[in-house]
């Protein structure tokens, strides 16, 4: 028993530094195959850049600060339509999947405009708000809002009934059954969609900066392939996958792995 | 009386509709310990939830301390099978939900919360989640989350239904003891019938389609009982026998 559980777990740590390691392999061959493709000159430096000459661009880039000021610039806009579109779409979602009415006639609504990638809202926004701070915004929440309402409102509709009986029954009314037993009911849910309406509102703010003059990553991407800098381009294209990965593993998943286990609905 | 049904019909709709209690009249006197026995879609749980006031009767009424009973009420406090604790709680928070929810402030509310936690022998558990307990850990929390707000009756819905069998034993001492300290009003729903006999003042076996009452045996054998006794298995025949006439499928408690 005892041995079985050691050599599981030495196989369980031998099986992550195999994968790291082929990983490491892979992506290492990958930068080298690159690099090797770049140096046989098929395609001038213009549309086909080098590892190196990126590599060099990202050291400048954040030696000078540009790519930290276009960073910050970004995530200020992103939290902010990310914190909006949290808040009223777990708002929105509680409401749809509580009142049989709402959900009839504002849920196909809903339903209905989570099929529009959210940039299509640009020209309207852009009517309605100038080429200002809030018609990105605009877009960002467009994008993060809808998703999150109706996670919520499928993790209200989707809780153990017997959650709401039980509490009922110990005697939980009004808005505190809401904020004390159906929102934490549906939190895995939630929690799920925000992971889902994060990505989009990312992908979302990356659209509507490349689109105009916005100080933010997006233009630093247009800027590159205004000056023919290719090395730029693809360094920014990295900054912005660094990114979107960082905060998907060191926030949301860790977030999401701990409130499954703690609801107990496994890994 | 303490719990009072008279005349009570339960209909489910559909197409023919389900008749769940077909004109039950039952009284439990205060302190009794009333076990409803029989097998599964006999409307036994129906009856505690009408009790309980999570449902409405179709016909007849159901009192409460001679009030009819209106919706749900922490007088009345039901222990369901499947524990229904609140996984974003820890124990501590689960069993002093009902006395936040009437508004206790909380260090009153969390001494009440530790004397029950204590008579369950779960004290050390206090801040352990929900997800890190054993099923029967899980119902003697919810047992001492159902006797923190002091209910006047219990209602338990086959509680140690899905329980091994030494757990389950231990558990019916538990519960025997508290309710001799305690001196609440017990309905207990089971399909396990040396259960009902260790548990049981009374045992009401029920019928079928319709739901009804079919027969009542008084259980006068002395206390503290276990479920080896040789008069619990002795009864427990005789109530099987009953029971076999509707072909239900009914567990003699046997391990």
């Amino acid at each position: 028993m005892m041995t079985d559980i050691l050599s599981t777990g030495t196989q369980a740590r031998q099986n992550g530094a195999r994968r790291v390691v082929v990983k490491l392999a892979f992506f290492l061959l990958l930068v080298a195959a690159w690099e090797a493709l770049f140096r046989a000159g098929v395609w001038p430096p213009y549309l086909f850049p080098s590892p190196s000459g990126v590599a060099r661009t990202l050291v400048r880039g954040f030696g000078n600060q540009t790519f930290l000021v276009g960073i910050a610039v970004s995530m200020r806009r992103l939290l902010v339509g990310f914190v909006v579109s949290a808040v009223l779409g777990t708002l929105l979602g509680l409401a749809l999947g509580r009142v049989r009415l709402l959900d009839e006639t504002l849920g196909s609504l809903v339903l209905g405009l989570q099929a529009l990638p959210s940039i299509c809202w640009l020209p309207l926004a852009l009517l309605w708000f100038g080429l200002s701070e809030q018609a990105i915004l605009f877009i960002v929440v467009m994008g993060a809002l809808l998703s999150i309402t109706l996670s919520t409102q499928a993790g209200v509709k989707n809780s153990d009934p017997l959650f709401l009986r039980a509490a009922l029954n110990l005697g939980a009314r009004g808005w505190r059954l809401y904020l004390l037993v159906v929102l934490p009911a549906a939190l895995p849910a939630i929690i799920s969609g925000m992971k889902l309406g994060w990505s989009f509102a990312w992908r979302s703010l990356m659209a509507a900066e490349l689109l105009y003059v916005s100080f933010g990553l997006g233009q630093l991407l247009m800027m590159g392939r205004e000056l023919n800098d290719m090395n730029q381009v693809v360094a920014v294209m990295l900054v912005i996958i660094a990114i979107g990965l960082v905060v998907d593993r060191l926030v949301f998943a860790p977030l999401e792995t701990r409130v499954r286990a703690r609801w107990g609905l496994g890994e | 009386m303490k719990v009072d049904l008279r005349g009570v019909t339960k209909v489910f709709p559909g197409r023919p509709g389900v008749v769940a209690l077909d004109a039950i009249d039952l009284g439990v006197r205060p302190g009794e310990f009333v076990c409803l026995l029989g097998p599964s879609g006999c409307g036994k749980s129906t009856l505690l939830n009408l009790v309980a006031g999570l449902d409405r009767p179709t016909a007849g009424e159901v009192l409460v301390n001679g009030q009819p009973v209106q919706g749900p009420g922490t007088d009345r406090v039901v222990i369901f099978q499947a524990a229904a604790l609140f996984p974003w709680l820890h124990v501590l928070g689960n069993v002093e939900f009902g006395l936040r929810m009437s508004g206790v402030a909380r260090g009153e509310r969390e001494a009440i919360a530790r004397r029950y936690l204590r008579m369950v022998n779960l004290l050390e558990f206090e801040h352990t989640f929900v997800h890190q307990l054993s099923g029967g850990m899980k119902q003697r929390v919810a047992l001492a989350r159902a006797l923190a707000l002091d209910p006047e009756v219990l209602l338990m819905d086959e509680p140690f239904g899905a329980l091994d069998a030494q757990t389950r034993d231990r558990l019916h001492d538990e519960v025997q003891n508290i309710w001799s300290a305690t001196e609440k009003t017990v309905l207990f729903v089971t399909h396990n019938v040396r259960e009902a006999i260790v548990l049981g003042d009374r045992v009401l076996v029920m019928s079928p389609r319709p739901g009804r009452i079919k027969r009542e045996f008084t259980i006068d054998l002395p206390r503290p009982r276990q479920i080896e006794n040789y008069a619990v298995v002795d009864l427990s025949r005789e109530i099987l026998n009953v029971l076999k006439d509707d072909g239900g499928q009914t567990s003699p408690g046997s391990r």
